[in-house]
């Protein structure tokens, strides 16, 4: 017989063995964690975002200052247009050029295995490092896409890519695309593998052409994933930051400032935190477009499925 | 390999011409890889070829070397910092990483099978804490490390980086658990095992992918971040890789594109050896937070 517990020990037992106290216990590391840094910093930049608080200085309240402030800001509303326009048309190609890889992988191919490892690879490497070889590919005279352009005389100079304010916009959105592609190809990919053979095979007995057996069994069964995988990939770049910096620092003349770069380069090289608190709490109204969009995604998936 | 090929089903692709296949499928695919693939070859090409060979195009074809040299490399290791940031970072990924997979799975555990009151809520929380970026914290955060005393230092990444990799990893391991039958642990329960007995003996070691998985995620997620790390680090000492090749490497207007490709190379590498051995987590740990 084990020795009578005493009244501690019991209710420390009892805690520990009851639902909501081991639950308590369990959860308790990542909470702390996640209310220090990440519930407080949030909240704390909403409330920078009303202060005039700079590197070094605490701020005192200043009410909407900030934010009238940046809506007579030409370089901030720069700032949205580019965010939303790199954003959009980026997010789209992502989109058709990521579903057409998926569907290309979907088929019976030899070394389909081999296929996805590689095609992942540009989404493994640092962003930063591979945003280099960008810069580089990108270079004003030496690129090596104007060297083969003028080489088969499409062009006769090379092309200024990250100088030009138009030409720098379609080249960071090339460069984000290229590293946006793999993620929502192989998770699209990963749902097309749930939608049985035999439903394209009974469209196709009924004589269903090709387009017809994708647009009408195909994509309605993907669309709860397509759904959700473009949330992410909208919420990722709208958000973007590394891509800008490294190649363009948001230039030429702020052409490529996105809200997140301008939201830095304010904040920490120029030292207004305030304003910078400020650009970034402006971006939470478009990312919970973006999280409303998703849970709603999510839910028409389970009530799909048919689960709880 | 080639058993994954063999056994799924070939389905309507057979009754496909060879002719319409390459069109339609190898075409398309040759080009996806080719775009791809041609930065890396042209970064890996670059960090070898000789200063003299960099920029001549007319007298060299830019495609290929002659005469590969390593004298790039040999600048980074011996002449920089870059053993260094290679160092702190790997330091920064591996303590973040275990600091987050300790966290998360007593977390996925509670809000999956302890089903504590709120489990439900708890859990939708936390998939909205994975969406909240890092653009919009690292004001804030900075502000937090500085009063914390760990501003410029590796504590300060080791504590910010589980903001983004303990939501991630609680989601990817609750799926996990849900993956193992409640009867195994009902059982062990009856038989008198103890919550902590079950946790350690049974529901962890059936959950071993499912720690792999974020563990190379999160890892990996941690060897890329260069916001906080740019925000919070600004001795040369501290820097992880991002940030020391970008903000040491690139020096007014002569870029030293050699000396820069082989910094992003050597960088890249520990993550592309580890993904090497891993695809499969990879792509279950990425595709299973979307899908859950």
């Amino acid at each position: 017989m084990p020795p009578v517990p005493e009244k501690r020990a019991s209710f420390w037992r009892r805690f520990t063995e009851s639902r909501n106290g081991l639950g308590f216990l369990f959860m308790l590391p990542a909470a702390v964690f996640l209310l220090c840094f990440l519930t407080y910093p949030l909240g704390l930049g909403v409330w920078l975002g009303f202060t005039d608080a700079r590197i070094g200085r605490e701020g005192v309240w200043i009410g909407l200052e900030n934010y009238i402030w940046l809506m007579d800001d030409p370089v901030f509303w720069l700032s949205v247009f580019n965010t939303l326009f790199y954003t959009t048309i980026a997010s789209v190609l992502k989109f058709g050029l990521g579903l057409w890889l998926a569907l290309l992988l979907n088929r019976h191919l030899p070394f389909k295995n081999l296929f996805r490892a590689i095609i992942l690879l540009p989404w493994v490497v640092p962003t930063v490092l591979s945003a280099l070889a960008f810069w580089w590919i990108f270079d004003s005279q030496f690129s090596i896409i104007s060297w083969v352009l003028i080489k088969w005389g499409i062009i006769s100079q090379p092309i200024n890519f990250l100088g030009d304010p138009w030409t720098a916009r379609w080249s960071v959105i090339a460069a984000n695309v290229w590293r946006g592609i793999p993620f929502v190809a192989i998770s699209l990919l990963a749902g097309l593998q749930t939608i049985p053979q035999s439903l394209n095979e009974a469209a196709a007995i009924d004589g269903a052409t090709p387009w017809q057996r994708f647009t009408k069994v195909t994509l309605p069964l993907l669309t709860p994933i397509i759904a959700v995988v473009m949330t992410f990939s909208v919420l990722f770049t709208f958000t973007d930051f590394q891509l800008i910096y490294v190649l363009t620092r948001g230039g030429p003349v702020n052409a490529t400032h996105l809200m997140a770069t301008l939201s830095f380069q304010r904040a920490i090289p120029g030292g207004q935190l305030g304003e910078g608190a400020a650009i970034a709490v402006a971006m939470i109204p478009f990312l919970l477009a973006a999280i409303l969009f998703s849970f709603f995604g999510l839910q028409r998936r389970k009530w799909q499925q048919g689960a709880d | 390999m080639a058993k994954t090929v063999t056994d799924d089903n070939a389905g309507l692709d057979q009754f496909e011409s060879r002719g319409r296949k390459i069109f339609l499928v190898w075409l398309p695919l040759a080009c996806f890889i080719f775009v791809l693939l041609f930065p890396f070859y042209w970064m890996a090409i670059t960090a070898v070829k000789p200063n003299s060979q960099l920029t001549d195009y007319q007298n060299h074809s830019p495609f290929w070397v002659v005469g590969p040299t390593l004298q790039h490399i040999k600048y980074l290791l011996f002449e920089t910092s870059y053993p260094g940031w290679l160092w702190n970072t790997l330091i920064v990924a591996v303590a973040s990483t275990f600091l987050s997979l300790f966290a998360s799975v007593f977390a996925a555990y509670a809000i999956e099978r302890l089903r504590f009151r709120g489990a439900r809520i708890t859990g939708l929380l936390i998939f909205l804490a994975y969406l909240v970026p890092p653009s919009i914290l690292f004001i804030p955060l900075s502000v937090i490390v500085f009063q914390m005393g760990i501003f410029d230092s590796k504590l300060a990444l080791i504590l910010t980086y589980p903001t983004f990799l303990i939501p991630f990893c609680t989601w990817l391991l609750m799926g996990y658990f849900r993956s193992i039958p409640y009867e195994l642990e009902e059982s062990a329960l009856v038989d008198g095992a103890t919550r902590w007995q079950i946790l350690t003996k049974i529901v962890l070691p059936l959950a071993v992918p499912g720690l792999i998985s974020a563990g190379i995620f999160a890892f990996t997620l941690s060897w890329n971040e260069f916001i906080y790390a740019l925000t919070f680090i600004s001795s040369s000492e501290n820097k992880t890789i991002p940030v020391g090749v970008l903000t040491e490497l690139v020096r007014g207007d002569v870029y030293e594109w050699g000396a820069l490709m082989s910094g992003a190379l050597l960088g890249s590498l520990p993550v592309v050896i580890l993904y090497s051995f891993f695809v499969d987590y990879y792509v279950s740990s990425m595709t299973g937070a979307v899908k859950e």
